[in-house]
């Protein structure tokens, strides 16, 4: 943390859901009294482009944009842009990255890039405190594949100091009221995966 | 009561607390969502789309005559279609309040250019607010109803893309009552004849002298001291970034940023060691200060292209010396592959984009998500300048080259409402020889899919007449005109090549509904079969992102293609294109 503020950077492809995500993380921020800003960029990044959050959380929040370097928490819901966020991060900083792959049309349709072999490696050659999650597959195990974004948002709610039940609550006013149950679950099983982690 | 929203929400809600009677535009990012947030949630307030920005301004003036306040939002460029009635309206001023929503879009992350639209404001006379935040959005959106009454004069509201589309917590207020007026007959102060407007001309020059001393009082503008010898002179998310990275310099905080507070702002200069101007593009408020013999840097430290950020910022302090360290990132970035933005999977557009690439014919191209169509490896457009250019554009080439393979223009439904209609007209009148490609999908897809005068809703979601875009063309005089389902490669393929050698100015409408829209197309999706693929990778070469590269390779090791069933939309275009046919629809897959 850096001037008491937490900075949280969400990153994936567009259509995976980050903008939920941060919608969620912000709103419990509010409830619990904090002052919050989250930023993001709408419009030609939603086709299935790079798509980043910054959500920062303090007493006082000036900037909505989050300096290089100073990332405290990085939720990727895709391994490589993981990667290609990594030079947001603090040294001590926590990384939550779903094991997913999007490889893009540029990479199969040219020789001239390549696809990392294992981002989630390279993510811990460079930071301690990398949690891979096997979110895609948790996802199908509960039957929703939009369920990574709950999950992800389990684990990352373990390291925040928000009272849990604010997560419960801003989960069953922002998700549909037939998906409530299922995305309780999920975050459970998102904040157990973050348990084991912190005991191993 | 509080809530979390964007600045464009904020807006939404500041017409409501602001009893806007009519509010109008046409969708462009960043400004979008404010008049969806108001059809969505604020339906008290009337609010429309229109054909295209200066329809939208033109309306919001006729709004304020008759009465009612009128909000009219729109991107920075948007405000370059509206400058004809800006300019004179700012002659005229109003009867009922109306302020001009300005999203400007620094960094230029869903926009051609990123001019900075203050300068818009002094260009027309008028003033602007710089919000800095969502609470300001909201708040200052309220203190420009009531500049424009006061002062009888139109008034911007300039935003940016880190202001539209931040949220941050609001405190809500109560609607505030606001007088009634009627249409009231004046045609000295409304009809801008010569005469009539030398003497509105004066009136403007007038006002604005009273403008810069509601400037030097105002509460917008305000003087934030922490004792310290630097001061720093800031508006809008500049002053939110040098806060973050020096909160206890002195500050100058502009929310009132034309016409400024020179006598205000000189003493605190004087007052101080050292100032700094951090604005984000233009030297705006840095010149004006300079031409009035005020001593302030700024430009020579933050630099005027893209956006700024506390980075930048920071960097900017360590240069002037007013800071010792800079944050550096302790992990060096990485390089790895872009991930541009694309079309969607079983995006109509994609079959238009693989014939006219097949067919090297020179392509003019337009704003909208077809656009896209110029990133590899669809590599299929040749001209993006603004919305509408694409007819213009292909009949200049074709005057001056007469390529015998053609000229064809690009343009989507939604942008050839707002001013495609008119290039169309030049082609038939001038006898140009070029090709335009209509792509109907049904929406203004690029924002988000807003309805359009081609839809048959309107914002509010009433039914509306719909304007029939074969009917119409026919009607201009275009002789050759057809439509063809975009779907269907060799079809497309045929009518181009067709309507690129007929002469005269040939149509050519595509109308299949965008895939991002509640209904899908078809519902199956199809499946690669490995034992027929070869890797040829024809199929990776139309960039949709249901197709990637499976772990099976051929005897030279190149990847085969394996279909994501799940974002497949079964439009079909990669079976016909693969030349041994092993993409097929999956019922009908039949696995060895």
């Amino acid at each position: 943390m850096t001037n008491n503020i937490h900075n949280i950077l969400i990153v994936g492809v567009g259509g995976q859901g980050v903008l939920l995500a941060s919608e969620i993380i912000s709103d419990v921020a509010m409830r619990s009294g904090m002052d919050v800003k989250k930023s993001e960029v709408h419009g030609m990044s939603q086709r299935g482009g790079v798509v980043t959050s910054h959500v920062r959380i303090g007493k006082k929040v000036y900037s909505p944009l989050i300096q290089e370097g100073e990332t405290d928490f990085l939720m990727a819901f895709e391994q490589a842009e993981g990667l290609r966020a990594i030079n947001w991060m603090r040294k001590d900083g926590i990384a939550i990255i779903s094991r997913s792959s999007l490889v893009p049309a540029i990479v199969t349709s040219s020789k001239k890039f390549t696809y990392p072999d294992d981002a989630v490696a390279e993510i811990k050659k460079k930071l301690a405190k990398v949690i891979a999650v096997d979110a895609d597959k948790i996802a199908a195990e509960l039957g929703n594949p939009r369920l990574v974004n709950t999950i992800l948002i389990g684990v990352l709610s373990s390291y925040l100091p928000f009272d849990p039940n604010l997560w419960i609550e801003t989960i069953k006013s922002l998700v549909k009221p037939k998906l409530v149950d299922i995305n309780l679950t999920a975050l459970e099983r998102g904040r157990d995966i973050s348990h084991e982690t912190i005991h191993t | 009561m509080k809530e979390l929203l964007s600045g464009n929400e904020a807006v939404a809600r500041g017409a409501v607390e602001a009893g806007v009677k009519v509010a109008v535009a046409y969708p462009g990012t960043p400004s979008t969502e404010i008049l969806e947030t108001i059809a969505e949630r604020h339906r008290s307030v009337y609010a429309q789309w229109s054909p295209n920005e200066k329809v939208a301004f033109e309306v919001g003036i006729g709004a304020s005559l008759g009465g009612g306040r009128a909000l009219v939002t729109m991107k920075h460029v948007g405000l370059n279609v509206a400058a004809d009635p800006l300019m004179t309206f700012a002659y005229t001023g109003v009867n009922a309040g109306f302020v001009v929503v300005s999203a400007d879009d620094p960094e230029m992350h869903s926009s051609q250019n990123e001019q900075d639209n203050r300068i818009f404001a002094r260009f027309a006379g008028i003033p602007f607010f710089e919000p800095a935040d969502s609470q300001e959005s909201k708040d200052m959106l309220l203190a420009g109803f009531e500049v424009s009454e006061r002062f009888d004069t139109p008034v911007m509201l300039r935003m940016t893309t880190r202001i539209s589309h931040t949220k941050a917590i609001v405190e809500l207020g109560e609607p505030v009552n606001v007088p009634e007026r009627k249409f009231v007959k004046d045609p000295a102060k409304y009809v801008m004849i010569p005469s009539n407007a030398r003497v509105r001309h004066q009136v403007l020059s007038q006002r604005l002298l009273e403008l810069r001393k509601f400037s030097e009082e105002t509460e917008w503008n305000r003087i934030e001291s922490n004792g310290s010898p630097v001061g720093i002179i800031a508006g809008g998310v500049a002053y939110q970034h040098a806060k973050e990275i020096a909160p206890d310099f002195d500050y100058f905080k502009i929310g009132f940023g034309f016409p400024l507070p020179l006598e205000r702002i000189r003493k605190f200069v004087v007052a101080h060691n050292i100032v700094l101007v951090v604005e984000e593009l233009e030297p705006f408020y840095e010149e004006q200060l300079k031409i009035a013999g005020i001593h302030v840097e700024g430009k020579k430290y933050f630099g005027n292209l893209g956006e700024l950020n506390p980075t930048r910022v920071a960097q900017g302090f360590y240069d002037a010396g007013l800071i010792k360290s800079v944050v550096r990132p302790e992990i060096e970035a990485e390089s790895l592959f872009p991930r541009p933005p694309v079309l969607c999977p079983g995006c109509p557009h994609r079959g238009a984009f693989m014939a006219l690439r097949k067919l090297g014919v020179a392509v003019t191209g337009d704003i909208g998500c077809y656009t896209l169509g110029m990133l590899k490896p669809l590599n299929a457009l040749d001209t993006c300048i603004c919305m509408g250019a694409s007819i213009g554009n292909a009949i200049g080439i074709e005057k001056v080259n007469g390529s015998a393979k053609g000229t064809v223009a690009v343009i989507g439904d939604s942008t050839f409402f707002h001013s495609g209609i008119t290039g169309l007209l030049d082609a038939i009148y001038n006898q140009s020889n070029v090709t335009v490609m209509i792509l109907d999908n049904g929406a203004t897809a690029m924002t988000g899919g807003q309805e359009h005068p081609g839809t048959g809703h309107t914002l509010m979601g009433a039914p509306a007449t719909r304007t029939d875009i074969e009917t119409l063309v026919k009607a201009l005089g275009v002789k050759n005109c057809r439509s063809v389902d975009p779907y269907d490669y060799e079809a497309t393929l045929k009518a181009i090549e067709e309507e690129t050698r007929n002469p005269g100015p040939s149509v050519i409408v595509t109308h299949r509904p965008c895939v991002l829209m509640p209904k899908r197309i078809m519902d199956e999706p199809f499946v690669v079969d490995l034992e027929l693929c070869n890797a040829c990778s024809a199929c990776f070469r139309i960039s949709c992102p249901a197709i990637a590269a499976s772990s099976e390779t051929n005897e030279r090791g190149h990847p085969k293609a394996v279909i994501d069933e799940t974002t497949c939309t079964g439009c079909m275009l990669c079976a016909q294109i693969c030349p041994t046919e092993a993409i097929v629809l999956k019922s009908k897959f039949v696995a060895a």
